[in-house]
């Protein structure tokens, strides 16, 4: 065994010093970086939420609500000695001079955090002090951005609802804050007793109430059981196991799309393995029947041909490790801060991934052949007659399929999704035959038409020269058009949806949300309005309802499989009533109310609200507002204008029907681009509304979308890069055949400028149809996603689609070109006996 | 002095499948070569004498009939049996020269001493090389060597695990007149010195001649030739 190792080792350096192996090894080393740099980036984020669950609780167990949380759970808390202390958490402006800035209070106990701890310092930019406690009374610590957003310092007075604040730190560090994707608005934290002196928390406020614990596993699971069961509608309570459920379910989504993004690379790099495979097992195959000659035994054989596999898959694996773990530096970089704020250190278990995955590309690329040795007998292999017994086209590439395909369902985890994929796949292999099959038939044609001369005969040349290696062709784009289809279409995400979506609103859109507003707040509201002379502007009533049953029967969320359905039928609704149809909604069925209705107990609902919870036109829905029953017949489904930017509302009753509730009211209007002033003045009337800047809330979007897509693009170089190498690996499966076509063509007297013609014009149609499928599929995609998904306008991006058509046809050829420039001047007659 | 015969074919035949019906390349051929002898096989191109050869060395195995090798069968033992014997008995020499492209002349050498585990493969490959004049040339690839220059390092592999049988299949037929001469110079004198017993597949008679025996096949039928 010892012996056949060596022997295996030693031919295998042998076969990388000759160039045989080069290309196959690139392809994998790729395809495993590309695999390796997802799972080294997922597995931390996830390492950091199993692991740090508690740090990102601030407690072992979180008790939280929508509504105030009554004094037995503290109560029982202290009794079976866990330590308590409550949080609440909301939404709230906050004023500086003539500054406002919407931000997320969190307003804590002493004893905060029950774990982990806080960091905080005197300036933004330095490593500060660790700290396990509330901010004092009267002082406020502020977030690094907010301090930006408002240039505040360690001293300033702000302020919060009705009271004045000093700043007295920089929160520089709270572990419990998850990422960028969960905190829109930056930080402001206070000490909870201070509280109810802002005023800020009034009827119908949304607010997170929390209490926190922390205690020995064992009372805490205690506490878990008996408080559980108790548990009714609006209250949860989380524990390490399911600890930011958001945060875990975002991650699911990226660790599932960058994982399908990475198996394009792998896809691609497969293709360029079994491309470059071609010389290899050519020559392995020379090799072993060369050794049977000499006495070596089948077996010893096999062994060879496992070992040179295996010992291929393993340095591969381990330069390609090396390079994934270096490549999650950068997505790391780009996308951690949007789950979490710190990332522990990566584990091994990515290495592994990395390296099972080596092993199976490189048996499902030599498998065939092993078979095919095995069957064939050793004169025949010697004597060529492999050419004439090949394995079929379908067997030689169905261990490659199978395990592409295992490697998607494995890393989607979803059938589906998994599914879905290859069928996109397989449906741009299919655009890219029918393009290029088109194009160069077109083009054939109509160069068979075109004057004679040499120059546009030496195009002619290189058009049949693709022609007769159509299938090779049409693997090389569509390599290179997977890749660049995908960065296309992320560059139009990016950007251009945005931009379309905005473009696409009237001028005078409302841009700003004011929440929170009380009944005694109204006449103060029109008043503003007035004197601002702002038209258009409604004050809603808002009304908090829940959802008990349809017909009776009790509605509960489990019953529904549909993620959507199931978070609808758990939320709190906003009730509100109105005489008249607002404008920007349409009826869809049944019959709007008039005069004569009012108090009657219907509703009208959004139609694909009632669509998602199965409810239709007649249904009876009961209600529950603030412990009071209520039920109301569906009397008309509406269609609504959701991005009219306008207040609308899923569920409308006539007047007279909810009045006697407690509701707080909410209004949306325009204002000028940073006309703040008017606003300052309104908030220090009333410090107790949210104002909603939605351009800045957009602006805050389109950062976290840009990180999104980054990242994604990130991933996606990968696929370019692999598609390149199937570029790459096509030239080389063909180098001796295109080489002898051009010293033929030099033999029979073509000069070595029309020969370099000919080549170019081959590659420039390769690159041409290439970029053409990857903008045509980059923007139909794009399209299908703003109209099905998204509802907004697509306009077709002209620059970007010229700009990836100059550059494909201009990059292919001159990468084939740096190829055959050096045998253009080598005698013909050399270059007939070296092949 | 009656000889020890070496190699021996029974009632050979061999068929090979052709759509519906069968072609037969080889009918009832029978042939004894003893230890030393020097034996060209001789016949038109599509004949069958590399057939013969490869029956003959084990790397094919007849429709019917048997090969035996020192009076034991050979033809019946499977695959591995038949490596077994020819590791430690044959070597052999092609028309193609058969040398791997990726490894060097040395590494070529080496390659049939490497899978008997031979302790001194470098060396003996070294030596090998060197009577056949390319001690220079050692570290070359097969595509820098002419193709002379390339059946020398194929006689060399042959040579240097001492066979006992060699088999030259055409071992002239991509080399030109001059080269070729000079080629089966050497041949001769390292078989010669060696005293292996060498059978050798050719269409050229003068070079048949300049083997003791030889057997012309035509028709599937082998008839010595006086």
């Amino acid at each position: 065994m010892n012996a056949i190792f060596k022997l295996a080792y030693l031919q295998t350096c042998s076969l990388w010093r000759a160039g045989a192996l080069r290309v196959l090894v690139f392809a994998l080393v790729l395809a495993v970086a590309a695999i390796t740099a997802v799972s080294f980036f997922t597995q931390r984020i996830d390492t950091a939420l199993n692991q740090q669950g508690s740090l990102l609780l601030g407690a072992d167990l979180v008790l939280s609500a929508n509504h105030v949380l009554a004094d037995n759970f503290e109560q029982r808390a202290t009794k079976l000695g866990l330590a308590s202390v409550r949080s609440y958490e909301f939404p709230s402006m906050v004023m500086f001079g003539n500054s406002s800035q919407l931000v997320e209070i969190k307003a804590v106990g002493q004893g905060f955090p029950l774990r982990g701890d806080l960091t905080i310092g005197a300036t933004t930019n330095e490593v500060g002090q660790v700290v396990k406690t509330a901010p004092k009374l009267g002082q406020v610590w502020v977030e690094p951005r907010l301090a930006h957003l408002l240039n505040l310092q360690v001293g300033s007075v702000v302020e919060v609802g009705e009271r004045k604040f000093s700043v007295s730190a920089i929160l520089l560090h709270e572990p419990s804050r998850g990422g960028d994707m969960f905190g829109f608005a930056p930080r402001l934290m206070m000490n909870a007793a201070d509280l109810a002196s802002t005023k800020l928390l009034q009827y119908g406020s949304r607010a997170k109430f929390q209490l926190l614990l922390a205690a020995s596993p064992e009372k805490v699971n205690q506490y878990f059981k008996l408080t559980q069961p108790e548990l009714t509608h609006g209250e949860k309570i989380q524990d390490l196991r399911n600890a930011r459920p958001e945060i875990k379910l975002a991650l699911e989504k990226a660790q599932q799309f960058l994982g399908l993004s990475a198996m394009v690379s792998v896809i691609l790099a497969m293709v360029a393995m079994l491309l470059s495979s071609m010389p290899y097992i050519k020559q392995s195959l020379d090799s072993f029947a060369l050794m049977r000659c000499f006495g070596a035994s089948q077996n010893k054989v096999m062994q060879f041909l496992a070992i040179q596999t295996l010992l291929i898959a393993f340095f591969s694996a381990l330069i390609g490790i090396t390079l994934g773990f270096i490549a999650q530096l950068g997505l790391a970089q780009l996308a951690a801060s949007l789950f979490v704020e710190a990332l522990p250190p990566a584990s091994l278990m990515p290495m592994l991934v990395g390296m099972i995955a080596s092993l199976a590309m490189m048996f499902a690329v030599v498998l065939p052949h092993a078979w095919q040795m095995q069957h064939i007998s050793t004169m025949n292999i010697l004597r060529r007659e492999t050419l004439m017994q090949p394995l079929s086209v379908q067997l030689k590439f169905l261990p490659a399929a199978l395990t592409m395909s295992a490697m998607l369902f494995w890393q989607a985890q979803d059938f589906k999704i998994a599914l879905a994929t290859i069928g996109v796949i397989l449906l741009l292999c299919l655009l890219v035959i029918v393009c290029a099959y088109g194009f160069v038939s077109l083009t054939a044609r109509l160069l068979t038409l075109s004057p004679q001369n040499h120059t546009l005969n030496a195009v002619k040349l290189g058009v049949l020269g693709l022609k007769r290696r159509f299938v090779i062709s049409t693997i090389q784009m569509i390599g290179f058009s997977m890749g660049l289809m995908v960065l296309i279409l992320l560059a139009l995400i990016r950007g251009d949806l945005i931009n379309n979506w905005q473009a696409s609103l009237p001028v005078d859109a409302p841009n700003r949300f004011v929440i929170n507003i009380q009944p005694s707040q109204i006449d103060g509201i029109h008043q503003f309005f007035a004197h601002q002379h702002i038209k258009n502007a409604a004050v809603f009533p808002m009304v908090k309802a829940r959802f008990i049953s349809k017909n009776g029967m009790r509605v509960k969320p489990e019953d529904f499989n549909d993620e959507r359905a199931r978070h609808l039928a758990e939320r709190e609704f906003n009730l509100s009533w109105a005489m008249k149809m607002q404008s920007d909604n349409q009826l869809q069925s049944g019959h709007w109310w008039n005069a004569s209705d009012e108090g009657k107990p219907y509703i009208s609902l959004e139609q694909d609200l009632a669509k998602t919870l199965g409810i239709k036109l007649g249904d009876q829905l009961e209600f529950e507002i603030a412990g009071s029953p209520i039920t109301l017949t569906v009397t008309s489904l509406r269609k609504v204008e959701w991005d009219s930017m306008r207040v609308n509302f899923f569920a409308v009753t006539p007047p007279g029907v909810l009045e006697h509730f407690n509701a707080n009211y909410i209004s949306s209007f325009h204002l000028p681009f940073q006309v703040d002033g008017p606003l300052n003045l309104l908030l220090r009337q009333y410090p107790n509304l949210t104002i909603i800047d939605v351009a800045a809330l957009m602006q805050q979007i389109r950062g976290i979308m840009q990180k999104m897509s980054s990242t994604v693009q990130y991933v996606f170089a990968f696929s370019l890069i692999a598609g390149s190498a199937v570029l790459y690996a096509a030239l080389v499966a063909t180098h001796e055949e295109r080489i002898l076509d051009a010293t033929l063509l030099r033999v029979f007297g073509a000069s070595r400028r029309q020969v370099a013609i000919a080549y170019v014009a081959e590659f420039s149609c390769i690159g041409l149809v290439a970029a053409l499928v990857a903008v045509i599929a980059a923007n139909l995609l794009a399209y299908y996603m703003s109209a099905h998904i998204f509802n907004i306008p697509f306009t077709f991006n002209f620059s970007l689609a010229l700009l990836a058509l100059l550059i494909s046809a201009a990059i292919i050829p001159f990468a084939a070109w740096l190829g055959l420039r050096r045998f253009l001047n080598i005698p013909p007659r050399q270059l007939l006996n070296s092949i | 002095m009656q000889r020890t015969p070496i190699i021996q074919a029974q009632n050979l035949y061999y068929e090979i499948a052709n759509h519906d019906h069968y072609i037969r390349i080889l009918q009832g051929l029978n042939l004894t070569i003893s230890a030393g002898e020097q034996v060209a096989i001789i016949g038109s191109s599509g004949s069958g004498k590399s057939t013969l050869l490869s029956l003959l060395a084990g790397l094919d195995v007849p429709t019917s009939g048997q090969v035996l090798v020192e009076m034991k069968s050979f033809s019946s033992l499977d695959e591995d049996g038949r490596a077994l014997v020819r590791a430690r008995n044959m070597s052999f020499v092609f028309q193609s020269f058969q040398l791997l492209p990726a490894l060097t002349a040395l590494e070529n050498v080496m390659l049939p001493l490497q899978l008997t585990q031979h302790i001194d493969a470098r060396e003996l490959s070294l030596q090998a090389l060197d009577a056949v004049g390319l001690s220079q040339r050692v570290q070359h690839y097969p595509k820098q060597l002419s193709g002379g220059e390339q059946q020398r390092v194929a006689i060399a592999r042959a040579f240097a695990t001492k066979p006992r049988i060699l088999f030259a299949d055409e071992p002239t037929g991509n080399l030109d007149n001059a080269t070729g001469e000079i080629i089966i110079d050497l041949l001769f004198k390292m078989n010669s010195d060696a005293n292996t017993t060498l059978i050798l597949v050719t269409h050229d008679m003068q070079l048949a001649n300049r083997c003791q025996r030889r057997l012309q096949l035509d028709n599937g039928v082998l008839t010595d030739l006086v």
